[in-house]
């Protein structure tokens, strides 16, 4: 492939010796070191991937290297988030991360975008000359106007992704390749991802995906090796298995097989039908959205379970949760288990009392909970599409986490 | 037989099996076998007949889509792929509700 670019920036003699294990390696030299200088590195997101990214591309001496995050550092972040740490939880993970790459190198410049990515201002910050932009976000509707707005601007997007054990590793670059949407035309509808339960990441597996971006990144800058373009790394942690595949560029692709002026960042939120952003208050795919629930609080819960109320208390989280925390008295039924039984009800594969539906009796008041009270509303929105009365079926609001704030203060929060 | 690797995502619906041996000569064939051994993977990855738009399948390291599609012919040792499309530990269900106040959103 064509090189980015032929910049070159002078080192100190301070920076030839912090880079010397670089620079005598004659793949990179003086020239290439003097080219990482020069070069420019958009992150998006500072998070698991972020992490590493952010590490060792500013320790490689990428003279400039942009951080686009909104999100503050959370206690819970510090499982896989590498760069943040106990004395930055609660500051902006932009402050955070800055902090320890100039720590770790000095002679950097951090640029920091302190807002989410939307279609509006994606063009401008991608504009502000930057060589790569490296895709470390956690969710499809950025995922689709990061490609959306690489491809338009022709920069190389380093793709990441990751899920529970497994990685994904691509450099889509249309100029030389093909794009996110050659291979994703589409992303699955929201009924199709996987569930709350079924999320979570291995801490470490966005270490291992990330450092692998950040070495496609160096690659690319110094025009060495064989670049991850028209193929992509499937990393299977569990079986420490690699395996490549080829990734086609469509010649209809609906981003890359237009001419660049051509292409308009849409709504990805609508694209996807599930919002980008965690925090945004709008939700355009919601199971319970065209139907009224009833909530009770946790203090009800407590005293329908005392007083032996006639109410059954279901709680839908996965077995695994079961271990860190329960609320005694209640029955124990995952979410996932009674979606695919509503499925197969409404599929006519299965009776109902050949399901664990047959352990949810119609006839009485039910209470759902589950961490926090989202999965419990969509269980009862399922409830209610294979004959159970949604009058009677009440959820639990804030989950166990209410639980534990609210009526069990040594119980384990997570 | 064939095989065809079921990604984490998708083992939910095949009681966690990973590797599912197949019978059939084409990629079609093997995957309506697939769906008939675990029915509750068929809305997954068919729409009615059709493989769902956002469903990658590979042999070894080829898209079927660049091949022959479901027509495409295999053979008793091939491995095939359901290659899943995801974005990160943060998982959608989050999105599917309204928001809720300290819900920690991994990435």
């Amino acid at each position: 492939m064509t090189t980015l670019h032929q910049r070159y920036a002078d080192l100190t003699n301070d920076e030839v010796k912090r880079y010397s294990r670089h620079v005598i390696m004659p793949e990179v030299g003086m020239e290439g070191q003097r080219r990482l200088k020069a070069s420019s590195v958009l992150l998006i997101g500072t998070g698991g991937l972020g992490s590493p990214l952010a590490l060792y591309l500013a320790a490689a001496g990428i003279g400039r290297i942009g951080l686009v995050d909104y999100d503050v550092v959370d206690f819970t972040n510090l499982q896989r988030q590498v760069i943040h740490g106990v004395s930055t939880v609660g500051l902006s993970k932009l402050e955070s991360a800055e902090a320890r790459m100039l720590d770790l190198n000095p002679d950097i410049a951090v640029v920091k975008y302190n807002e989410p990515l939307t279609s509006e201002n994606a063009l401008g910050i991608f504009g502000e000359d930057w060589d790569i932009v490296i895709d470390g976000t956690d969710n499809f509707p950025t995922r689709y106007l990061v490609n959306d707005a690489c491809v338009k601007l022709g920069i190389p997007n380093v793709y990441g992704s990751i899920f529970r054990f497994e990685g994904q590793l691509s450099v889509f670059y249309a100029d030389e390749g093909p794009c996110y949407r050659c291979m994703f035309p589409e992303p699955p509808p929201p009924g199709l991802v996987p569930s709350c339960a079924e999320g979570g990441v291995l801490g470490i597996l966005p270490g291992t995906i990330g450092t692998m971006q950040a070495t496609e990144a160096i690659k690319l800058l110094l025009g060495i090796g064989d670049p991850m373009i028209g193929r992509m790394m499937l990393y299977d942690a569990l079986e420490m298995s690699f395996q490549t595949i080829k990734v086609r560029k469509d010649p209809h692709c609906p981003v890359c097989g237009i001419a660049a002026d051509a292409i308009e960042l849409i709504d990805y939120e609508l694209f996807c039908g599930m919002p980008a952003h965690d925090h945004s208050e709008f939700s355009s795919v919601d199971e319970t959205e065209n139907i009224d629930i009833k909530t009770v609080t946790v203090h009800d819960v407590k005293s329908a379970l005392e007083n032996g109320d006639d109410v059954v208390v279901i709680d839908v989280r996965d077995p695994h949760e079961w271990d860190i925390s329960v609320i005694n008295g209640t029955v124990k039924i995952p979410k996932p288990d009674i979606q695919l039984a509503k499925n197969g009800i409404q599929g006519g594969r299965r009776m109902w009392e050949e399901t664990v539906l047959k352990d949810i009796p119609k006839d009485k008041t039910l209470y759902l909970h589950c961490r926090s009270g989202v999965r419990s509303a969509d269980s009862i929105a399922f409830l209610s599409e294979v004959g159970y009365d949604l009058e009677k079926m009440y959820n639990v609001e804030g989950g166990i986490l209410a639980w534990a704030d609210e009526i069990d203060p040594a119980m384990p929060k997570y | 037989m064939a095989k065809i690797r079921v990604p984490t995502p998708l083992r939910a619906y095949t009681d966690g099996a990973s590797d599912i041996n197949v019978a059939g000569d084409t990629v079609g064939e093997a995957l309506a076998n697939l769906v008939e051994q675990h029915p509750d993977l068929r809305v997954h990855l068919f729409q009615d007949e059709d493989l769902r738009s956002f469903v990658n399948i590979f042999i070894g390291e080829e898209d079927i889509r660049f091949m022959q599609g479901l027509d495409t012919e295999i053979e008793a040792d091939d491995s095939l792929r359901i290659i899943p499309s995801i974005a990160g530990g943060n998982p959608p269900r989050c999105f599917g509700g309204k928001q809720i106040a300290g819900e920690e959103a991994p990435r």
